[in-house]
């Protein structure tokens, strides 16, 4: 893929680009997906494709394909560059500088992807179908059981003498199950992520989806209050990447995030410490390097509440006057970069789930939000989002609720952190986030 | 022999059918696209992320006693063609099947009357810039604006083992305004946008309206209060609130959700779902409407589908593969995102047919209720019937009367429940675009209706 990124970049370069930088990748993936012991679809993938940034001046534009051809990448490295003298003028663009030290290497590719057959990956799939529906007697059907996986190779070029190639693979699995009882169907979810399919438990991704649905039967609606709130690990994680969608700089430099002004200010309880770690072989985020070539590090973000820095790539940098945080985001060669977190990970503290429940009293656990996308105001972080859940009373689970909302603000909920639970998780849903479940003081909850 | 559109040729096609179906498989079907486009934005008034994107690939699907086997590759070279009918029959084990001759099914593709590709990239820079001005020139307190346009061209070819070989050329294009207003240290958003199944020609009349649009969403905005919280009567505006319906109903109709027990609309069809005053559709074939085609994904003809009449729910929707087993015909609604994908049921363009009061007359008997303008999206779970919509831009209604605009609003309910809550339609109507997400998949659909006014909802809101 080196070789295919560094034509791109002498074609770039020929169709009249000051600066140019390459990003070509190819990947193979499969999928399966079950249901009711039956093998619903069996899908194999490749893929490969470049994108091209080019430079002429402070002007910078983009352009994409999937044909490798020499003749293809020259149109495309035209498109580029015709592309570029669209844009209006911005005194930061540009590529970044080759890194002067070298990037880390985290082992990031399992054989198992390439080594399991079809057939054990459907068996896998199964397995984690047939767990769901053993959970518990009122589990009456799995809706789906999914096992995906891709392995990647990434490279990167640019005129600035960027060069670098790296492998990863990763994989995941999941079920949605449906139990049913007094007062209709209830669902739940269970979903594990690895490197590859020897790192996934079947067994216990297909519980957790029976248990989660089997313990919402008979749920009723809460009465609105406001109380004492648990997020659960991966309820707590859509709100962690909501925060990292705030803490990038692009958000900040340009007036959309609620912490603009905050930088070296409390914004969270004392509680609570983030970083972002594009290095942890865990995180589904890694790499040795950024977008852009830049090498992948470890930032503290916020340390017991004080807000450290926000994240950047190459061109946030250079208009906050800073470093490069490695930031540089992307989303495959169809996309060009853009600030985001890599993996966020909310140091775990000190109480287990159960003295966390002890210590919330009388309240609710929130196992499941619904509509992040549409109930929450980026710039201001003002959300008020569905939910589902369990009562606690006395310190305990109690009954289910759902079909009530939690409303608040982002900065009052983080600093209404009134514990971190000790036990972290990997959530792969809309960023790669490792957290614990959450105690918030107060929120809240609107119902009957 | 070719494709209508040229992109499968007839005797390529057949090969790669026969290729799939050489280890056994009831069906075998090729997906040939190209696909290519043009995205740019404006953000802090200047003119960026110029982008262009050229895609190539096919998908090839067999289906063997009920599971599909499915490859996908970059390329359209036959030899891309026959690598992805080799994957996708590699784990089959059974006889050789023989395939039909292919005959060309002629569609026609909605009509195009400029084609954006022939457009100077500068004049689509100097709308973003019209945009720009237009949404700050509507206040002082317009602090942000950014402003999207989009192009996106899809050729598809389509050869199934039954003969069929058929063709369509869809061209979208979408701009979109996100305006942010500020006030000492109340900011508030507001959005809008502007698409159709067209071309250029949709920016004829006056697109910059909708920068004025989503500004002055976001400047109301700065005047609201908190929304209140609790159980009330809810008027939902035309448009984008039909966005209602498709979480609401249109997903629990999608004969994959039906068929796993996994809906609340399982056993209800030709029952009484809602007042009789309701009529709903589904119409993949709305002239230039967002999420309208000449053929669905699997070459089946779009059509107009009643889905409730008079209260009674009349139809689920269908993809080739739920449809053979209710054995019933396709419904048009066999869809995929692109050649990467497998097609599964979903909505085109889907509506509440409009009814003959007035909006102000909706809202004129609600004593204490809430008045949704706009939403910022929606999401349901099927199963439960459970969903969520965000409110971008809400009022109060007291006494009649839309009084003060309300922020954070939030509306929870559940499906069935709040479908037979629908006690009055406005006869205004309008139709709005979004982009659906289900299965990791995203398509174009449109949504509409006019006024609805639901007896009793759960308002959330973060009012003390």
């Amino acid at each position: 893929m080196i070789e295919v990124a560094a034509r791109a970049v002498e074609a770039a370069l020929g169709a009249g680009a000051g600066d140019a930088e390459a990003y070509a990748s190819s990947d193979t993936g499969r999928e399966v997906r079950v249901h009711d012991g039956r093998v619903e679809s069996l899908t194999a993938a490749t893929q490969r494709g470049v994108g091209v940034r080019a430079w002429i001046g402070k002007q910078a534009g983009y352009a994409f394909g999937t044909d490798l051809s020499e003749a293809a990448l020259s149109a495309l490295a035209e498109r580029a560059v015709a592309n570029a003298r669209v844009a209006d003028e911005d005194e930061f663009a540009g590529p970044p500088d080759a890194d002067r030290e070298p990037a880390a290497a985290p082992a990031l590719s399992d054989p198992s992807v390439a080594e399991w057959s079809a057939d054990r990956l459907v068996e896998l799939a199964l397995a984690v179908e047939r767990s769901g529906l053993e959970t518990d007697s009122r589990v009456v059907a799995v809706e789906q059981a999914v096992y995906a996986d891709s392995a990647e190779r990434v490279a990167i070029a640019s005129s600035r003498g960027v060069s670098g190639e790296y492998e990863s693979s990763s994989c995941h699995a999941y079920l949605q199950a449906l139990a049913e009882g007094e007062g209709g169907k209830e669902t739940g979810l269970g979903f594990g992520l690895a490197r590859g399919p020897v790192g996934l438990d079947p067994a216990a991704i297909g519980r957790e989806g029976g248990e989660r649905a089997a313990s919402m039967i008979g749920a009723g609606k809460p009465q609105s209050h406001s109380c004492p709130v648990v997020l659960d690990a991966t309820v707590a994680a859509s709100f962690v990447s909501l925060l990292g969608s705030s803490l990038v700089a692009t958000a900040v430099q340009r007036g959309r995030s609620p912490f603009a002004e905050r930088l070296g200010e409390e914004i969270g309880a004392m509680a609570l410490s983030v970083h972002d770690d594009g290095l942890d072989p865990a995180g589904f985020g890694s790499s040795p390097f950024d977008g852009e070539g830049t090498r992948r590090r470890r930032t503290a973000v916020i340390e017991a509440g004080r807000l450290l820095t926000f994240l950047f790539d190459t061109y946030t940098a250079r208009r906050g006057g800073v470093a490069s945080t490695g930031n540089a985001g992307r989303g495959g060669y169809r996309s060009q970069p853009s600030v985001s977190p890599s993996n966020l990970i909310v140091a775990p503290g000190a109480l287990g789930f159960d003295a966390l429940l002890a210590e919330a009293g009388e309240g609710v656990y929130v196992t499941d939000v619904a509509g992040l996308h549409s109930g929450v105001n980026p710039v201001t972080g003002v959300f008020s989002v569905g939910a589902t859940g369990r009562m606690i009373r006395g310190g305990a689970l109690a009954e289910p609720v759902r079909e009530f909302t939690i409303a608040g603000d982002l900065v009052s909920t983080l600093k209404g952190i009134r514990a971190v639970g000790a036990e972290p998780r990997w959530v792969p849903f809309g960023g790669s986030v490792q957290t614990p479940p959450l105690l918030i003081g107060e929120m809240a909850i609107s119902g009957s | 022999m070719s494709s209508p559109g040229g992109l499968l040729d007839t005797e390529v096609a057949e090969r790669v059918l026969a290729r799939a179906l050489a280890a056994g498989g009831e069906f075998a079907e090729i997906f040939a696209e190209r696909r290519g486009g043009l995205t740019m934005s404006i953000d802090e008034s200047r003119v960026e992320s110029v982008q262009a994107g050229n895609e190539e690939g096919a998908g090839v699907r067999v289906i063997g006693d009920g599971t599909a086997y499915f490859a996908h590759v970059d390329g359209l070279d036959p030899a891309d063609l026959e690598r992805a009918a080799a994957e996708a029959a590699s784990a089959l084990r059974g006889e050789r099947r023989e395939h039909r001759p292919l005959q060309a099914t002629a569609s026609t593709p909605q009509p195009i009357a400029q084609r954006p590709e022939d457009v100077p990239a500068e004049r689509k820079a100097a709308l973003l810039r019209e945009l720009d001005e237009r949404g700050r020139g509507a206040g002082g307190e317009i602090a942000q604006l950014t402003a999207s346009y989009a192009e996106a061209r899809r050729q598809i070819a389509i050869a199934n083992s039954e003969g069929l070989l058929a063709a369509d050329d869809r061209t979208r294009s979408r701009i979109g305004v996100q305006a942010v207003a500020r006030r000492g240290d109340a900011v508030e958003t507001g959005a809008e946008t502007l698409g159709g199944h067209r071309g250029f020609e949709l920016f004829d009349g006056d697109p910059g309206a909708i920068a004025e649009q989503a500004a002055g969403k976001a400047l109301t905005l700065l005047d609201a209060s908190p929304a209140p919280s609790g159980s009330m009567p809810v008027v939902v505006a035309g448009g984008f609130g039909g966005v209602l319906f498709h979480e609401m109903t249109g997903h629990g109709l999608e004969a994959d959700h039906i068929q796993k027990d996994a809906s609340v609309y399982v056993g209800k069809l030709d029952e009484r779902v809602a007042q009789p005053l309701l009529n709903a559709y589904d119409d993949g074939r709305m002239p230039n409407e967002w999420g309208s085609d000449s053929i669905d994904d699997e070459g089946a003809p779009t059509q107009k589908t009643q889905v409730i009449e008079e209260g009674r729910l009349t139809s689920f929707l269908y993809d080739r593969l739920c449809a053979g087993r209710d054995d019933v015909a396709s419904t048009g609604n066999g869809r995929r995102e692109s050649f990467r994908h497998l097609p599964i049921p979903r909505m085109t363009n889907t509506y509440i047919a409009p009814g003959d009061a007035t909006p102000e007359e909706l809202i004129a008997e609600v004593k204490r209720g809430f008045y949704a303008a706009s939403f910022a999206g929606g999401q349901v779970e099927p199963a439960t019937g459970d969903f969520v919509f965000g409110v971008s831009e809400g009022y109060l209604i007291e006494d009649g009367k839309v009084t003060r605009p309300c922020r954070g609003a939030t509306l929870v309910g559940n499906c069935l429940d709040a479908l037979a809550a629908i006690d009055a339609l406005g006869s205004d109507f309008e139709m709005k675009t979004g982009i659906c997400g289900k299965g990791g998949q995203r398509v174009p659909v449109g949504t509409g209706q006019g006024h609805v006014r639901i007896a009793a909802m759960t308002v959330g809101g973060t009012e003390a």
